[in-house]
């Protein structure tokens, strides 16, 4: 994790985020160059408060919970490496994917783990399973005020009754993944990086 | 009175006289008959058309039958072709649709451009307009502009040019043809056709990508289409065209595009505003979607602006608005009477053309031109294809492979729009015009047949992809809303100004400021999830009480699927049976339908095992069902008589508390058992609480009887939330309004 104080970043990193990540060397560098403009605290790592500072953050329902995702458990300060690592799932998936060395086990962005990295934004208690409760919490901060709970609670049933089918009345991953087979996620989950 | 209706008028014009031929010579027997005194009308026909001379008023025979044809003859006629159109495409769907049947008597009517533009082809516009997929379309859109406007300029120079250069081959033999009207003639033959893409795309039932692309290549053309054309058609005439007059061609297209886009975004808006006003007059709503488009339509057209454009950007635009304020039924008018608009337009248009093709006043045929015209086309469109692939390729997300590109290409069809474009021309300044025409029909013929026919086979050949005809799980929907929130949030962390960035911009500003004008009541604050979750529910009820009855009376009682399911659950089974919410008029009627329905089985129940010697085990189960229900039904009505109120936790607290700790959100849950009934009246900010509550007055008038869907686990708390689910239907008031009169 080694949170170093230097602000520049030197080769032999960019070159280990690549063959962990696959993110080319200009996007590495353009995406590097994003992070020390968000970390104000010039120390070379990010804390909440840098994503909160980000305008539209504050205003996207998912916010505190996209924000989270970027910090590995119980830490507080999130450096480069983690940073590009949480991104990396949202590369777009290309086809020449397939001849990587066999020893890398699957890379970040591929379909199981777009999903899976969604999956965790739902499950927050990490028991790997979407119960009743997580899901209502995730409706309730989409759709806003208007709703009185018991029309949410019943959504959250019919949600929970059309995914389950083991009978746990909560979804797991696998379930996750079937439910969404017919949902294009390699696209929905990828941003196009500019050069 | 045989001579009048002979029509020796002067008014008429010889088409039409020698077309009335057949419904004289069905009366000619009865009007000889009755008119064999006088030749001259009578008094009782002077409030008819003119004809009469009104000179001798004297007193004759009353005829008691009579013949008036000019009177009728010009709806008659419509209605006849109209008539033999559905009835052809009634018997005939499975054969493709260009039909040279000339009706055997009579002269066949040629296609009018202005009848075709004006009357023929909106209807088929508006329909793909307004049922255009918006959000593949807006996800291709770059691809899709790229195709129509770049892949149709390419298009019209390639075969402009190179159809120049085979014409100077032997000038003579091709008449003469210059640069410009041969480029003239690629305009017109270059544009993707929508009608027949339409007609051939809609059976194959291809994935829907290759379909938005093909489509909206065909709609968005039009806007090049329309300036290429009057900028050839002006300079034909003089010969040249010079840098300036490009240039002049570059911003006029920007000008036609996206002032077309405006007109019909305007009146788009229109419609949605009057919508919100029409709930007290609902069988007037699906006149106002139709004739707002068709001016914005005839809007367009008049300034010279792409109308296609207009049309579709205006059915697009008042779509979501108008949706979630028409009632119910409207909504069904505007869907079928489009569709069937659209199916009668496009049948007479193809009639049209396979007769115009027959006629043989309009042809003459040369063959190098047309096969040169015919290949050439081909072969710009396999170029273009590739060539524009190749280049979106790098900048897509989804890249096209060789299959979806060989589709595209093959899907190119050219159709009436092409033909009447060129029947639009002024002869005097192309006296090719016959020539032209002639190629554009076997072009258009090519395309439709030839590869029309073929592509369904090529497709299961190559096995494209095919449509996904499962529909849309509120889980897709929820998780796709997610995954949109998440990428939002992803591409702000990244600095990225991304397509879901701008996505959701429009959806905040549409939120905050359009949709408070222009969707009636409380519908506006709605979130689209809610909205979805109640198209789903209403759909599902609706299914129900088309299945419930008779023997699938078990089906349509949830409680009694759960009971009856004594195995262990299996997924497969429909599980959404177990838990349909109804709004509360279909839950009467259902009430109704299986009242009387049960009483009828368990009567057949008696006389049937008087007689028969093998019970039906299915029928016998049906009693037990039917004893089952009312019990649980029973216990159920007591058990909603003493829900308690809980205290209203208001939404903004609970939302303060979940975004502070979002554990909490998850333990207060689990405390409190007793389910919450919001009646929240105290709560400003939350209108649909209100409804509740007037919701909740009218059940308790009506003594509704609680309907109890159990879960499978049937533990008393969630019988409870689940009741309380029941009455907290928040259907849109205006529908059920609407609805009452007619069920009760």
């Amino acid at each position: 994790m080694g949170s170093r104080a230097s602000s520049l970043l030197r080769e032999e990193e960019i070159e280990e985020i690549k063959k962990e990540t696959g993110f080319s060397h200009s996007q590495i560098t353009r995406l590097y160059s994003r992070f020390t403009s968000l970390d104000k605290g010039e120390n070379g790592t990010l804390s909440r408060e840098d994503f909160q500072r980000i305008p539209e953050l504050a205003i996207n329902p998912l916010g505190d919970r996209i924000i989270n995702a970027f910090f590995p458990e119980g830490e507080d300060q999130v450096n480069f490496r983690g940073f590009m690592r949480t991104l990396a799932h949202f590369r777009p998936v290309e086809d020449n994917e397939k001849n990587k060395n066999a020893a890398v086990s699957e890379p970040l962005n591929s379909r199981t783990n777009k999903l899976l990295f969604a999956f965790r934004l739902y499950d927050l208690d990490r028991d790997d399973k979407i119960s009743r409760e997580e899901l209502l919490q995730v409706l309730r901060m989409m759709v806003g005020v208007n709703i009185s709970d018991e029309q949410l609670g019943s959504i959250a049933d019919r949600t929970i009754q059309e995914a389950d089918t083991n009978g746990d009345n909560s979804i797991s991953f696998n379930e996750f993944m079937k439910v969404l087979e017919k949902v294009d996620v390699e696209q929905k989950m990828s941003i196009r990086f500019l050069h | 009175m045989l001579i009048d209706s002979c029509g020796f008028s002067p008014s008429r014009s010889a088409f039409v006289m020698s077309s009335r031929i057949i419904p004289v010579v069905l009366v000619l027997l009865v009007g000889s008959v009755l008119h064999t005194a006088a030749a001259s009308p009578s008094d009782h026909e002077t409030n008819h058309t003119a004809l009469t001379n009104g000179t001798a008023h004297q007193k004759k025979a009353f005829p008691v039958l009579d013949l008036n044809y000019e009177h009728v003859h010009a709806p008659f006629e419509i209605s006849l072709w109209v008539l033999l159109a559905s009835l052809m495409k009634l018997g005939f769907h499975l054969i493709p649709r260009l039909n040279n049947i000339v009706p055997e008597k009579k002269v066949p009517p040629v296609m009018n451009a202005d009848v075709f533009f004006l009357c023929l082809l909106p209807p088929i516009i508006l329909d793909a307009g307004y049922f255009l997929p918006i959000r593949p379309f807006i996800e291709n859109i770059g691809t899709i502009l790229m195709f129509a406007v770049i892949g149709t300029l390419w298009n019209t120079f390639f075969i402009g040019g190179l159809l120049f250069a085979v014409c100077q081959i032997n000038p003579g033999y091709t008449m003469d043809l210059g640069l410009l009207p041969c480029l003239l003639f690629a305009t017109i033959i270059s544009a993707v056709d929508p009608v027949a893409v339409l007609a051939v795309f809609e059976e194959i039932h291809i994935n829907e990508l290759l379909h938005i692309l093909v489509f909206g290549e065909s709609l968005l053309n039009d806007a090049v289409t329309v300036v290429l054309y009057h900028l050839f058609e002006e300079y034909a005439g003089a010969g040249t065209v010079t840098v300036l007059d490009g240039f002049l061609g570059i911003i006029c297209f920007l000008v036609v595009a996206l002032g077309g886009v405006l007109v019909g975004a305007i009146y788009g808006i229109l419609a949605a505003f009057t919508s919100r006003f029409t709930s007290h007059m609902r069988v007037i709503e699906p006149l106002f979607v139709f004739v707002y488009s068709y001016m914005a339509y005839l809007s367009a057209e008049m300034f010279h602006l792409s109308g296609i454009m207009a049309l579709i950007a205006c059915g697009a635009v008042m779509k979501p608005y108008v949706e979630a304020n028409i009632s119910h039924k409207s909504h069904t008018t505007v869907k079928y009477f489009l569709k069937m608009w659209s199916s009668v337009s496009e049948t007479l248009i193809f009639i049209f053309l396979g007769v115009a093709t027959v006629d043989g006043t309009h042809h003459s045929w040369n063959w190098i031109f047309v096969t040169a015209t015919v290949i050439l086309c081909l072969i710009a469109r396999v170029i273009g294809v590739i060539g524009l692939t190749y280049l979106m390729n790098k900048v897509r997300i989804v890249k096209l492979t060789t299959k979806d590109q060989f589709i595209i290409a093959y899907g190119g069809l050219r159709g009436a729009i092409a033909f009447s474009l060129g029947f639009l021309l002024n002869e005097e300044h192309f006296p090719q015009k016959k020539m032209f025409l002639t190629a554009i029909i076997t072009v258009v013929f090519f395309t439709v047949f030839v590869q029309g026919m073929t592509i369904k086979p090529l497709v299961e050949l190559l096995a494209v992809k095919k449509k996904q005809e499962a529909k849309r799980t509120i889980n897709e929907e929820i998780h796709t809303q997610f995954l949109d929130h998440l990428l939002t949030g992803i591409e702000d962390i990244c600095g990225h100004y991304g397509h879901h960035h701008w996505k959701d911009k429009l959806n905040r500003f549409n939120k905050k400021y359009l949709k408070r004008y222009l969707i009636a009541g409380t519908r506006c604050e709605e979130p689209q999830l809610l909205s979805f979750f109640h198209k789903m529910e209403m759909k599902h009820a609706i299914e129900q009480v088309e299945k419930g009855g008779g023997s699938n009376v078990p089906s349509a009682l949830p409680s009694t699927v759960s009971m009856q399911n004594i195995q262990p659950k299996k997924p497969t089974v429909e599980p959404e049976r177990m838990l349909p919410k109804l709004p509360k008029g279909k839950e009467d009627e259902i009430r109704n339908i299986l009242r009387t329905n049960l009483q009828k089985t368990r009567l057949r129940l008696h006389s049937y095992n008087r007689h028969t010697l093998v019970a039906d085990p299915f029928e016998e189960g049906i009693s037990d069902i039917i004893l089952r229900k009312r019990k649980s039904l029973n216990t159920h009505i007591n058990n909603y008589l003493t829900v308690p109120a809980a205290p209203p936790d208001t939404p903004v607290m609970s939302r303060a508390r979940l975004a502070s700790d979002p554990q909490a959100r998850g333990a207060k849950y689990n405390a409190d058992n007793v389910p919450t009934f919001q009646v929240d009246l105290a709560s400003p900010q939350s209108p649909d609480s209100v409804t509740l509550l007037n919701e909740l007055k009218k059940v308790e008038d009506q003594g509704l009887m609680m309907k109890a869907p159990s879960s499978k686990s049937m533990e008393g708390e969630r019988d409870q939330q689940k009741l309380t689910r029941c009455l907290s239907d928040p259907g849109p008031s205006a529908d059920e309004d609407e609805d009452e009169p007619f069920l009760k």
